[in-house]
């Protein structure tokens, strides 16, 4: 029943780390950008729910509608201002751009605000579960963000498939110059591509901050996560990252299980042997790959 | 009235010339050829037109309208689309897929998906299959079709028989008139002299970048044409 629970728990952890690369994944995908500032721009996300809860008593859940249509602002002047001219100077220079942004913002955070770690609070809700038995119990609050993730990611997923827009981004990943022969903007594609990868960051952000603490820089400590997920899924593919975050969310259970010491480094060692026996990830053939 | 005005471009790529002073006139539902050697600058000369290469001087004009500034995307939008060279189908996209792709701006006309797996029977029975996993002929196929999909005025025709067997080159060429029976102004560029010929009402020769021939299909004679063709 240990392990049971460890598995339960190691899924809905999973869903937390799918939704938190979901943007990653997105961006990689069709833009071939890798965005470094991820984990930032989520952290951003979780103080600016912050400031609302503070400022208008919100429920963290209500600065939702806020966070992303905010964040997906965010995206579109991220790839418009930074992505867009740093792509033109060389695959390598958005790497460093986001790498930049990514200090900038980790800064400016420590101004506004200050080291001390900060949570989004959502009382009783947080602790509260469905006891199954002794030693299997299922939190309202880790199922929620399963299932959000599941929605978005699954949701991201059908848009690709079976939308307008979504072949019109797939067919830009593939071939940018012949997309445009087809009457297609790749610069529109693109900025419709980083507003959906910043507005699933902003979720990512808030249930982030409403399951643990986070200070100005916890960010680049969730990035390797992110991209473990992705890799294990098999990179480009949106419904493999879902895959992949459950993969390791479930190794990081049941490695607490086996070594309370060092749950996440069974994670690490997880990701290592997919990297190893299957390069391409799980999902290789899937929509974006 | 000529739908297609093409006056007396120059195309550079850095430092290199590939195209001095070109000019071409297509009539409306009219179909031109370009022959030439490689590197005589056909593909530029389509690229051109279609938006992909800039010029560095002289213009374009689509039935009256100068184009020459606007970008490629927006040129698909007036109806002027571009089979290219070695076919560019998206490889994760599946045949249908390309197909709708190509109507992405939601032109109004003649040509639609069953339209197209009528003119072009062999696509029909590929639509599930990913791209990259049809051969040759098949994929220059579903390129055309996708670019049908389009419901294009100006259809600019690149290489189509490029590493193909003769057979199934004649059966591409097939479908051209009944493209151009629906006001289509068709521009093709081809190696196969032979073919461009057969195909096409008029014709020119291009030779290092430069305009060395140009006149109806049935009037030129082969000696004619292997001077301008070879620059003997």
């Amino acid at each position: 029943m240990v392990w049971v629970n460890a598995v339960v728990q190691g899924l809905m952890l999973g869903g937390l780390y799918a939704l938190f690369a979901c943007g990653l994944s997105l961006m990689f995908g069709v833009m071939r950008t890798v965005n470094l500032a991820h984990g930032d721009l989520s952290v951003v996300a979780a103080y600016g729910s912050l400031a609302l809860v503070d400022s208008l008593g919100w429920s963290p859940f209500l600065t939702l509608l806020i966070v992303i249509p905010g964040m997906a602002i965010v995206g579109l002047v991220l790839q418009r201002l930074v992505l867009d001219r740093a792509l033109g100077i060389s695959a390598l220079a958005p790497l460093l751009a986001t790498f930049g942004l990514s200090i900038a913002l980790q800064n400016l955070l420590l101004q506004i605000d200050s080291p001390d770690s900060r949570i989004l609070p959502i009382g009783s809700f947080g602790i509260g579960s469905w006891k199954i038995s002794g030693q299997l119990s299922i939190g309202w609050f880790p199922l929620l963000t399963l299932g959000v993730a599941i929605v978005v990611l699954l949701g991201i997923e059908l848009f690709l498939q079976r939308a307008r827009l979504g072949h019109a981004m797939r067919a830009t990943r593939d071939d940018p110059a012949t997309a445009q022969l087809m009457g297609i903007d790749s610069r529109k594609i693109y900025a419709l591509a980083a507003m959906l990868a910043l507005a699933t960051v902003g979720i990512a952000g808030v249930f982030l901050g409403m399951r643990t603490t986070f200070t100005p820089t916890s960010g680049s400590s969730y990035l390797i996560f992110a991209f473990e997920a992705v890799v294990i899924g098999g990179i480009g593919s949106v419904r493999g990252t879902l895959a992949g975050g459950i993969v390791l969310g479930v190794a990081q259970t049941v490695g607490a299980q086996i070594n309370a010491a060092d749950p996440i480094l069974i994670g690490h060692l997880v990701f290592l042997t997919v990297l190893v026996v299957r390069p391409r990830g799980l999902f290789r053939s899937s929509v974006l790959a | 009235m000529s739908s297609l005005e093409v006056e007396s471009i120059d195309v550079h790529y850095g430092d290199f010339q590939a195209l001095w002073s070109v000019d071409v006139a297509v009539e409306t539902g009219g179909t031109l050829a370009i022959i030439g050697a490689n590197g005589a600058g056909k593909s530029t000369l389509l690229g051109a037109i279609a938006g992909s290469r800039r010029l560095s001087s002289g213009s374009i004009r689509f039935d009256g309208r100068d184009i020459s500034d606007l970008p490629a995307h927006a040129r698909v939008a007036l109806g002027i689309t571009l089979v290219p060279e070695g076919r560019r189908l998206f490889p994760s996209l599946t045949v249908e897929e390309n197909l709708t792709i190509g109507a992405f701006r939601r032109r109004k006309g003649p040509w639609s998906l069953n339209r197209v797996y009528e003119l072009l029977p062999i696509v029909a029975n590929l639509r599930q299959r990913h791209a990259n996993q049809l051969s040759g002929g098949e994929q220059q196929a579903v390129a055309i079709g996708r670019a049908l999909m389009n419901n294009p005025r100006l259809l600019l025709l690149d290489e189509l028989s490029l590493g193909l067997a003769p057979v199934i080159v004649q059966s591409l060429y097939a479908v051209l008139p009944e493209v151009s029976a629906e006001e289509t102004t068709v521009l093709l560029v081809e190696q196969d002299v032979g073919q461009a010929i057969a195909a096409a009402d008029r014709v020119q020769c291009l030779l290092e970048g430069r305009v060395t021939l140009e006149g109806d299909a049935n009037d030129l004679d082969r000696d004619s044409i292997r001077a301008a063709y070879f620059g003997i």
